[in-house]
């Protein structure tokens, strides 16, 4: 199975962490990233992720690479929910095993960190007031002029 | 007996008043060292690019044949045409920069039809100064000793080289030699060269995502389209579609991989234009 995912359906950690069991492996971490109910002061109903899965699967898999790599860990996976989404659901899965725990906690960071920054997946927020917006997308294009440089956090 | 003759691009500059890399700068889709190259190959025995010792694993100019600049301390033209000369003993040089965008084969056949082995060299005149163009020139055999006792007296400027030789000048050729170094000279040499540059429409499909999706009312579109690079291909679409994201807001895939705004299109491939990401 990839070490990169995307599903549109609820993700369900349990399942997901016993993939990564391992009898080397004397630590796992993981992080779970959930949609909450307001972003820069909008109270958020619910909300939607696109994916452009072709490439973001690709995307993902070097990531995870990278970091298996970089920290020596022994097994990691992450997967991403496209769809519509409610409060409360689990919108990212991140899961790492390693022989300890300091590589784990790193490498589960980084994963986090760098799927956010680099892998084409969009967030579109539906709030209670009845409006909605791409998350990052609405203030570029407002100061589609400027001619600073967004940072695609 | 008349030296056979080998070809040079030359592509060790600093490129430091243009701010980027000469050699990778590109004409209708096609960088100027491959240009120059292709336009070298048939008219000499082999061909060589000329580079710095630690340009040899670019990703450019790693897929052409290298000479590295061989002499130490000493840098510029001089250099890597001296490299050539002292790497093959028994041959000829015909030395062309990597930045010439109006090159042409003529001006090359011209060149090696004049040549006249028996001076150090043949090479055009400006048409600026009517000083030699040292960096569209052949160099003979004879010429190593003689550049290498230039360089060796502390000089590096190849054009004085030719000046104090014995050389064959040629008559200028209009503008054939006019080179680019700055990012003005780059956009004025692509609108001369438009014309002759123009890619013919063929077919691409572009795909939409978020708010680019919303914005054109569809997941995918098949285009027919001249635009060389994503770059032309995007400006065409969102005055077509009223985007409201500006290019240095997206990034760029072609066949589901990140891609250069400059890279070469051709039929057949898909774009996806990137709005900023919000994973997680």
């Amino acid at each position: 199975m990839s070490s990169f995912r995307f599903i549109a359906t609820p993700i369900d950690g349990s399942e997901l962490r016993a993939e990564l069991l391992d009898p080397h492996c004397g630590g796992f971490t993981c992080f779970e990233g959930w949609v909450r109910n307001h972003n820069e002061g909008q109270e958020v109903r619910h909300l939607e992720y696109e994916a452009f899965e072709a490439l973001g699967v690709r995307e993902g898999e070097r990531i995870v690479a990278e970091a298996c790599q970089r920290f020596g860990v022994t097994q990691a996976l992450c997967v991403h929910r496209v769809g519509d989404l409610q409060l409360g659901d689990i919108a990212v899965w991140v899961g790492v095993a390693a022989a300890h725990r300091d590589e784990a906690f790193k490498a589960c960071r980084f994963i986090i960190d760098e799927v956010k920054h680099r892998v084409p997946i969009w967030k579109k927020e539906h709030y209670v007031s009845g409006d909605s917006g791409w998350v990052n997308c609405e203030r570029c294009a407002t100061h589609a002029h400027d001619h600073d440089h967004h940072s695609h956090a | 007996m008349t030296a056979p003759l080998h070809g040079l691009v030359l592509a060790g500059g600093r490129s430091t008043r243009m701010g980027r890399d000469k050699a990778a700068l590109e004409y209708g889709g096609q960088s100027q060292l491959q240009r120059a190259f292709a336009l070298l190959q048939p008219l000499v025995t082999r061909s060589f690019v000329s580079v710095r010792a630690e340009q040899r694993d670019d990703p450019l100019r790693q897929a052409f044949p290298q000479i590295a600049d061989a002499a130490p301390g000493v840098e510029g033209p001089a250099a890597g045409i001296l490299s050539a000369l002292q790497a093959f003993p028994q041959a000829a040089w015909l030395v062309v920069a990597c930045d010439l965008p109006f090159l042409d084969a003529s001006t090359l056949q011209f060149l090696i039809a004049r040549r006249d082995p028996a001076r150090l060299a043949t090479a055009y005149r400006s048409s600026r100064d009517g000083l030699p163009e040292p960096l569209c020139a052949i160099y003979e055999p004879a010429a190593a000793s003689a550049l290498q006792a230039f360089l060796d007296g502390g000089r590096n400027c190849p054009r004085k080289f030719l000046l104090q030789s014995a050389v064959l000048l040629l008559e200028p050729r209009a503008e054939a030699l006019d080179n680019v170094n700055t990012p003005d000279e780059l956009d004025a040499a692509r609108s001369r060269l438009g014309a002759a540059l123009a890619v013919a429409p063929r077919a691409l499909n572009v795909q939409y995502f978020a708010l680019l999706r919303e914005q054109a009312g569809r997941r995918e579109e098949a285009v027919t389209s001249a635009a060389a690079t994503p770059r032309e291909l995007f400006a065409e679409l969102a005055a077509r579609h009223a985007f409201t994201l500006a290019p240095e807001h997206l990034k760029v895939a072609v066949n589901s991989e990140f891609a250069e705004w400059s890279r070469p299109l051709q039929a057949g491939d898909q774009v996806v234009f990137i709005p900023p990401v919000a994973g997680g």
